[in-house]
């Protein structure tokens, strides 16, 4: 065999025995194609790729970074710990130097999972790239990262738990939030107030193609990771903006996939959703190994690719191009919108609805950000779900200052607890939690 | 009788089993010029005085397959791949002519895009002008629907012999292993075939009318026609053997490391509840990664006869072996040098194997014996480091599923069972070092020709069953079978059991020995929109390596 350019590490962990449900989606099937062909193209005997095992991730690595509702314990699945372990295994080995890249096919997929969890939304219950890179910082130190979010669907649940970070990019490309679930995903959905322009939002239009996408990347994507210099990249690497998924209406290619992840060189993949199961996901994920890998991907080719049924027409191009201009743009004066829309507040505050449409469940949610001129300011969040709980989250945030420490110790020993059905608090600068 | 012959790189090992005993044994050297005479004059020899009637069997362990392609002696092919998308191809070109030609199965076994004939009949036109009689043909997902490798073979088997098909090779999925597999069993095919009639002949003239049997490198054997159709299984078997004959020897039903300590190589296996651990795909020979089953072996270049040299205030030995050791005229100290020293050989000039410890002492600043101990203790301490990172691994292979993550067993050995010429000297120092107890037999220098001698025949499956598309298939028993909708896992493992019988019995094993299991079974419901279309079902099979009969008199240690 040929010597790959770029050590890669892979975790694939396809849980042949787990599903949400026999006929779900997210079923035992879902990665045996994608198996058949990884075995079938003996990615394993290439010189420079290795495949690790996933790790099961501990309750407080879910804590670390979520309020499950009650608990962690019977919110979660051992697949959902498998899963995340799975990634921080991957992330692991980047930082061990065992290998340059990492690619965790892990199922079930996480980035629809919020802070609060009081089940499973989106076919996600923990966010595995949050578990996975809150865990990461933990052990190896502060790092500035950047997550790229290429699921078609809005990454909401990541958006909202890096909402106040701007030491996390987040960066999503998604269909239009008014013709897909979960209905967010917005421009002006910008950031927190010590985290404003650091979540950027670029919503596309139903039946974008290669040259879209591409397109985005090119013009809006690198150039902010250019000027944000990030240590890490991390591709959540969802799959089903391609032309054969049943559930969105993209038109993207397993080229296109392999090309995108060769532009943007991210350090590490995580699998998404991407439901296609058969005619995709395995020349979407061959293509993204290759890729990762420095391996020439220009072979790649689902059966039924028909070049001339897939290219993008002109109005499409016409808006992505206006589109892109005005993201970047508003990245480009992000200081300028902070202080215009931050002027003389304290606290910012944000209520909103959230349903959970795989477990049928109502949230509704207030949030509260103080805005704090040494840290990122502590924050806390009020919910009540239709399932009977009535909650108070607290956040110390990782660079809280000593008074935000203090304050934040108080509010959860002062909070009465008669009002709450429960009460959290997570500090993150001694990695401690309460509940 | 059952005879069994191991033919090494410098020893052919005879010997004969009857009851479970070992009633005679003949060591000749090896004519590598002469392969097939020095065969005969050992059996000639190993069968004076018995009545040649008598031999149910005879097992052979040959090298032919293995030096032909390590010497490059191998017949020019030319091979016929259909690579499809996916992975470059320059890497998979390893025939003398590779032509690549377009078509496409996916990974399902639907056709995506036809073959085109005038591509296939300019390649076997190219092959012929070149002088090319075999020849390989490998379609990616050959295995799933070899229906183009068929089509080809026909048009090449009038002008071509032989002319090999991946998906005949093996069942398992990896197609640039299918194609060096296929590529190497057209290269050696001439070889072993000329090896195979000399030995029917010679037979014939000597008047023995028993089965012959050639071992494979997964340590069970297949019958000499089988052998001649697939003689890439005759590669590698020496390993095999070794670990054959340990097993008969020294019997255990738990989780085992064992040793084959030579004078150049340690070769390093493992038990697990005594069943051999294999290649995950296949065992490697040359630069080919092929899809051969195989028992899993590791070889370290550590033996008696190791070169020792002192290195930054340390003692390293071997890789490599610089002739013999110092005490019989060679050039450099050796572990059997420090065997002699303290008096657990009794051979070789002690003089000079004094004077190669005094060497190794006077760059340590320690004494003659000191180093000697010193040696053994390091060599201890290498086969420890080297088994632990062997362990590690094999224990850390990738699982697919939450159950083998969470409770998958781990292979920990609970004994040490040992071979070869230092085996005796080492045992102490691997108890010490491994805390395990550890033993060796007596005979073990004819432990090759006895495993050769009991393995038992062997053969494996890979069956998928697609309940949508109506197919079950088992690719390497060239089985692609109708099946209705409704066809369960249940119906799937019965089948694949009777199929492996038959191919067992056609391999020459006898009834009464066959042990059949199956070591994989998945079921996976498939679902098209929000519909259940089929079941896909997956299922390995295997007859499980082992012994014709147990080994009844050999003392253990």
């Amino acid at each position: 065999m040929f010597k790959a350019k770029n050590r890669l590490g892979l975790v694939f962990f396809p849980a042949f025995d787990w599903a949400i449900s026999s006929t779900h989606p997210e079923r035992e099937e879902r990665l045996l194609y994608t198996q058949d062909q990884i075995f079938e193209e003996g990615i394993e005997d290439i010189d420079g790729i290795h495949f690790y095992n996933p790790i099961v991730a501990e309750e407080r690595d879910i804590e670390r970074v979520h309020f499950c509702v009650p608990d962690v314990k019977t919110r979660l699945t051992k697949s959902h710990f498998i899963s995340v372990g799975g990634a921080i295994r991957a992330f692991k080995s980047i930082m061990d130097g065992e290998v340059d890249k990492a690619f965790a096919l892990v199922r079930p997929p996480g980035h629809h999972a919020h802070r609060v969890v009081y089940g499973d939304r989106g076919f996600c219950v923990v966010n595995v790239e949050a578990v996975m890179l809150e865990k990461i910082r933990q052990e190896y130190g502060d790092l500035r990262v950047a997550i790229v979010d290429t699921d078609c669907h809005h990454g909401d649940g990541t958006q909202d738990i890096y909402w106040n970070d701007k030491d996390t990019l987040f960066i999503s490309f998604h269909q239009d939030g008014r013709t897909l679930y979960p209905g967010t995903g917005f421009m002006d959905e910008f950031g927190g107030p010590s985290g404003y322009g650091y979540n950027i939002n670029i919503p596309l239009p139903p039946g974008t193609g290669n040259e879209g996408f591409l397109y985005v990347l090119d013009n809006v994507v690198l150039p902010i990771l250019d000027e944000y210099k990030p240590d890490i990249i991390i591709n959540s690497a969802g799959q089903d903006n391609h032309y054969t998924d049943p559930i969105t209406n993209m038109n993207f290619t397993a080229k296109g996939y392999a090309e995108l992840n060769h532009r943007l060189d991210p350090d590490i993949a995580v699998l998404e959703g991407g439901y296609s199961i058969e005619g995709a996901l395995p020349y979407i994920n061959l293509g993204i190994i290759l890729a990762m890998a420095g391996i020439d991907y220009s072979h790649v080719m689902e059966p039924d690719y028909d070049e001339e049924k897939l290219r993008q027409p002109m109005d499409i191009t016409e808006y992505i191009k206006e589109l892109s201009d005005t993201v970047y743009d508003r990245w480009k004066n992000r200081y300028e919108l902070s202080r215009h829309n931050l002027k003389d507040t304290d606290v910012v505050e944000r209520s909103r609805q959230i349903f959970y449409d795989t477990d049928r469940i109502l949230e509704e949610q207030t949030q509260r950000f103080r805005v704090c001129r040494h840290c990122s300011g502590l924050n806390t969040v009020e919910s009540r779900s239709s399932t009977g709980y009535n909650i108070f989250g607290i956040t110390i945030p990782r660079d809280a200052c000593s008074k935000c420490i203090d304050d934040g110790h108080k509010l959860y020993k002062n909070t009465p607890s008669g009002r709450y059905s429960n009460i959290y608090l997570q500090d993150r600068v001694n990695d401690e939690f309460f509940k | 009788m059952i005879v069994g012959l191991d033919m090494g790189g410098t020893h052919i090992d005879g010997v004969i089993v009857e009851d479970g005993k070992i009633i005679n044994t003949v060591k000749k050297p090896t004519n590598r010029d002469n392969l097939f005479e020095s065969i005969w004059t050992t059996l000639e020899e190993l069968l004076s005085g018995y009545d040649k009637s008598n031999i149910r069997r005879i097992n052979l362990s040959t090298t032919v397959s293995t030096n032909a392609i390590v010497e490059g002696k191998t017949s020019p092919v030319g091979m016929i791949i259909q690579s499809g998308p996916g992975l470059p191809t320059d890497f998979l070109a390893c025939g003398d002519e590779n032509v690549f030609i377009s078509g496409y199965i996916d990974h399902r076994g639907t056709v995506v895009k036809e073959l085109d004939l005038e591509e296939v009949e300019r390649g076997l036109k190219l092959f012929k002008e070149k002088g090319i009689e075999s020849c390989g043909v490998v379609t990616k997902f050959s295995t799933r629907n070899p229906s183009h490798e068929l089509v080809i073979k026909e048009m090449a088997e009038k002008d071509f012999n032989p002319v090999t098909m991946g998906h005949s090779m093996s069942g398992k999925l990896n197609f640039p292993r299918r194609v060096y597999t296929s590529y190497l069993n057209s290269a050696v095919y001439d070889t072993f075939n000329e090896f195979a009639d000399n030995i029917k002949k010679s037979m014939e003239r000597e008047g023995i009318d028993a089965p012959l049997f050639v071992l494979k490198a997964d340590g069970g054997t297949m019958n000499l026609s089988t052998a001649e159709e697939k003689p890439v299984e005759t590669i590698l078997s020496g390993p095999a053997a070794s670990f054959m004959g340990i097993n008969a020897m020294l019997k255990t039903d738990r989780d085992a490391l064992l040793l084959d300590i030579g004078g150049t190589t340690t070769d390093i296996f493992f038990l697990a509840d005594g069943i051999p651990l294999f290649e995950p795909l296949g065992i490697k020979i040359d630069r080919y990664k092929t899809l051969v089953r195989a028992i899993y072996s590791y070889s370290i270049g550590l033996g008696g006869d190791s070169s020792i040299k002192v290195e930054d205030g340390k003692l390293k030995i071997g890789p490599k072996r610089e002739g013999r050791p110092y005490a019989f005229g060679g050039p450099m100290p050796t572990p059997t040098d420090a065997m002699i020293v303290l008096d657990l050989i009794e051979d070789g000039d002690r003089d000079k194997a004094h004077k190669a410890m005094d060497i190794l002492g006077k760059e340590l600043g320690l004494s003659i014996e000191d180093v000697a101990k010193k040696v053994l203790d390091t060599m201890g301490g290498i086969i420890k480091h080297e088994v632990d990172g062997l362990l590690y691994e094999i224990n850390s292979h990738p699982v697919y599923t939450v159950e083998e993550l969470l409770y998958g067993k781990e292979v920990q050995p609970e004994v040490i069972n040992i071979i070869g010429g230092p085996a005796k000297v080492l045992k102490p120092i691997l108890e010490e070092k491994f805390k395990l107890p550890c033993h060796y037999p007596e005979n073990y220098h004819i432990a090759n020709a006895v495993g050769a001698a009991l393995a038992k025949t062997t053969t494996e499956i890979t069956m998928v069953a697609d309940t949508a598309r109506g197919i079950l298939s088992v690719p390497e028993l060239e089985v692609y079978e109708k099946i209705s909708r409704h066809y369960t896992l249940d119906s799937a493992r019965d089948r694949a059991l009777q199929l492996l019988e038959e191919s067992a019995l056609s391999l020459g094993a006898k009834e009464d020995e066959l042990e059949l299991e199956v070591t994989e079974e998945s079921v996976f419901n498939m679902v098209r929109g929000f519909f259940t279309s089929g079941q896909n079902i997956r299922i390995k099979a295997q007859v499980k390596p082992g012994l014709i009969q147990e080994l009844r008199s050999d003392r253990v240690v």
